[in-house]
């Protein structure tokens, strides 16, 4: 089969099982728009933003475990897509990012729409390629592919430059079905020796708790968590990125830890004699004060990237391996262990450690004034999202408060329903991603958590979901606050908030009806539900909710900077030091 | 502490750049660093010489591993090792000095490879300290202009840092 370099790419990703690439045309991607245009197999849903495009494939890969993939055109469309590059980086997203690149004769002579491109991203990419001739398409998508997905998986970009795809140029196909390079050999399998040595640990401890993050999603390491902490009868807790991989109702799951986690998850891990870190890198939204962290406690910590292990924090027993092998040779181990070794009950020793836990438990530290039926609280939309689906939707949040109060307030049951920008803070992601996640989902409810301020970021995007009939909820929880930004200025500013109010809002229900949507405003609290009721029940249509939130609202518990899981503040009644 | 490192990586364009933008953007320093194709035309080996606590250069591996262009790495300040640098020196020598020069020259074991009537250059290969003892030893307002390709290191031993 003779294609070329455009028709290449196009089957590459045939090849790879991809079905939608997210995109957006210009002069050096015009070959591929070609090759797209012949073919069926492949769908390109055509964003407003490169940004968008990134964000959308970034969904999908979240909320299905694919790669995602993009496609945009050389110069501006590959800088305007680094914020989501950088944004699926963060966060060990696999994507693959196809740029376009001027001719190669033209590479380095500032022509119009260049930019080194594999300069730019090189810091926010697991890697990138330059493919130089059309002999070389085949083999670079490939190891794209194996590295975008494999190991701690993350995004890689291709660049292509214009020539490379020349239509009049062909040569024979042929893609490869695996891919060896000497120089890449990510662990397939824990050490026995530490495992042993961490299940040992695990049994003597006193007050042990398992801390997990995005990585048991990432690895697939849901079901073997799930089994390991319930027989061993630990509490979890879980960060911001790894919400899902536990069950939110269980009663041995704490809930999130770190600067906005629960009372009795952060004190647990101060208390606790053993921390069994898994899939998670430690974060500084998470440890707080680094030298506060976890001072009675012993850590081990599983991780697929030996760079996470001691970056922050002193590891006592590191593990490196894919976190579904090594859980499941835990448990396997474990349960040996306890034939031959006939130790006194297990749980027993727990018992302590689980009454400590329930006291805490009692101080009820995500309690806000329900009393009020005059404004909307903002933890009570997200409440009553969580009621109106069932806890079944796959949220998509963008970034401040109402990211928090979306994580405190819906409970996640399931793994790839909670898609958030945790490591970037990337505002302008939700909806965007929301797409990705309704083209790979749409017998699924898809709702965007969002606020005034974020949404603007990626409003465009709003005509994708016209174009491609995308009935996704949005929830936009309105205070007219830059929210987070405006908590800080109120606490640690004297209340002076600057450029945190953001004036002269777009009417967001005409708005989303300009754009061919649904638009609502609910402002009384004994409105929302039933309002909420209406939107859902519109399968094919977007609805856009604009919800008037209390703008005084802050997220409670809290830990401020400098501070130490012991040193929460619960409400605004108590001090802040 | 000081830690030298040798690194075999993939000869391919913007590998370099690689390793080079990890140290600035995680913020690690870089003291030296010198590069050329191996034996093996596909690879290239570095040798870098870098500062820093156990945890920052445990880091500083860890993070150069990631990388996918490095192939294979080792610490060589880990054991016994030998570390050349080449030095060249241009130095001020009329007439009344040249004796002094070429004297200090061949105490150094360096060659002049150079002459002009008010000049040398000389050539010098040691450890790093060797040549700073040559600069040291060459009255200042002598030298004119120095240029050192920094450290090239190896380990000892009949162990090599190969392709396995």
């Amino acid at each position: 089969m003779e294609l070329s370099g455009a028709e290449i790419v196009v089957q590459c990703l045939k090849d790879e099982g991809v079905e939608y690439v997210f995109g957006y045309p210009g002069g050096a991607v015009l070959h591929i728009y070609d090759a797209i245009f012949q073919q069926s197999d492949v769908k390109h849903l055509l964003v407003r933003h490169e940004q968008g495009a990134v964000h959308a494939a970034d969904g999908l890969a979240r909320s299905t475990g694919k790669p995602g993939v993009a496609l945009v055109t050389s110069g501006p469309g590959a800088t305007n897509a680094v914020t989501g590059i950088a944004t699926a980086y963060m966060d060990s997203i696999p994507l693959v990012v196809l740029t376009g690149q001027v001719a190669t004769p033209f590479i380095g002579s500032d022509a119009f729409q260049e930019v080194d491109t594999v300069g730019i991203t090189r810091p926010c990419v697991k890697h990138n390629f330059l493919i130089k001739r059309v002999e070389d398409i085949a083999t670079t998508m490939k190891k794209a592919f194996h590295l975008a997905t494999s190991g701690r998986p993350g995004p890689v970009v291709v660049d292509i430059p214009k020539d490379v795809t020349d239509p009049r140029i062909t040569i024979p196909y042929h893609y490869p079905t695996e891919i060896k390079m000497r120089s890449y050999n990510p662990a397939v399998r824990g050490h026995q020796g530490q495992i042993r040595r961490a299940v040992e640990l695990m049994l003597e401890a006193h007050s042990p708790i398992f801390y997990t993050g995005g990585g048991v999603i990432l690895g697939e390491g849901s079901e073997a968590l799930i089994a390991l902490v319930r027989e061993l009868n630990v509490p979890i807790t879980s960060t911001l990125m790894g919400l899902g991989s536990y069950p939110a109702s269980d009663r041995q799951f704490l809930g999130m830890l770190g600067m906005h986690g629960t009372y009795e998850a952060n004190m647990a891990m101060h208390e606790a004699d053993l921390v069994v870190a898994i899939g998670a890198r430690f974060d500084d939204r998470v440890t707080g004060h680094i030298e506060k962290f976890c001072p009675h406690a012993r850590i081990i910590h599983v991780d697929i990237d030996p760079s996470s292990i001691a970056k922050t924090v002193r590891v006592d027993l590191p593990i490196v391996g894919p976190v579904r092998s090594v859980l499941q040779d835990m448990l396997k181990q474990m349960r040996s262990l306890k034939q031959k070794q006939q130790q006194p009950n297990h749980h027993a020793t727990l018992q302590a450690w689980w009454q400590k836990i329930e006291q805490w438990r009692g101080m009820h530290c995500l309690r806000y004034d329900r009393s009020n039926h005059e404004v909307i609280k903002p933890q009570y939309a997200v409440e009553t999202l969580h009621k109106v689906t069932g806890g079944d939707a796959i949220i998509c949040s963008d970034v401040g408060q109402h990211q928090m109060f979306a994580a405190q307030f819906y409970p996640f049951e399931q793994p790839r329903r909670w898609i958030n920008s945790g490591g970037l803070g990337t505002m302008g992601f939700g909806l965007p991603a929301a797409m990705g996640c309704k083209v790979a989902h749409p017998e699924r409810e898809v709702a965007v958590v969002t606020g005034e301020g974020s949404i603007q970021m990626c409003i465009q995007e709003l005509a994708t979901c016209k174009q491609y009939d995308l009935p996704i909820k949005i929830i936009l929880l309105n205070n007219g606050y830059l929210g987070m930004v405006r908590q800080w200025q109120e606490f640690f500013y004297d209340s002076r908030y600057s450029q945190s109010y953001v004036e002269a809002l777009p009417d967001f229900v005409q708005l989303a009806q300009s754009y061919g949507h649904v638009g609502m405003r609910i402002e009384r609290p004994g409105d929302l539900e039933a309002a909420m009721q209406e939107a859902f029940s519109m399968k094919d249509r977007l609805v856009f909710m604009d919800i008037i939130v209390d703008p005084k609202e802050n997220v409670y518990p809290m830990i401020a900077a400098g501070k130490g899981h012991h040193e929460m503040v619960l409400s605004p009644d108590s001090e802040l030091v | 502490m000081r830690h030298i490192i040798s690194i075999l990586i993939e000869n391919e364009a913007g590998a370099l750049s690689r390793v080079a933008g990890l140290f600035s953007a995680r913020g690690y320093n870089i003291e030296s660093l010198t590069v050329a194709p191996t034996e093996d035309g596909s690879l290239s080996r570095m040798t870098l010489v870098t500062r820093g606590n156990n945890e920052i250069v445990e880091q500083i591996t860890k993070q150069l591993n990631k990388l996918i262009d490095v192939v294979k790495l080792l610490d060589l300040s880990d054991g016994e090792h030998i570390e050349r640098e080449m030095m060249l020196i241009k130095i001020r020598a009329e007439r009344a000095h040249r004796g002094e020069i070429t004297s200090l020259v061949e105490i150094f074991r360096g060659r002049i490879i150079d002459v002009t009537d008010a000049s040398y250059i000389v050539e010098m290969t040691g450890s790093p300290a060797k040549l700073d003892a040559f600069i040291k030893a060459v009255h200042e307002e002598m030298v004119v202009e120095v240029v050192r390709t920094g450290p090239s290191g190896i380990a000892r031993g009949a162990k090599g840092l190969v392709l396995s």
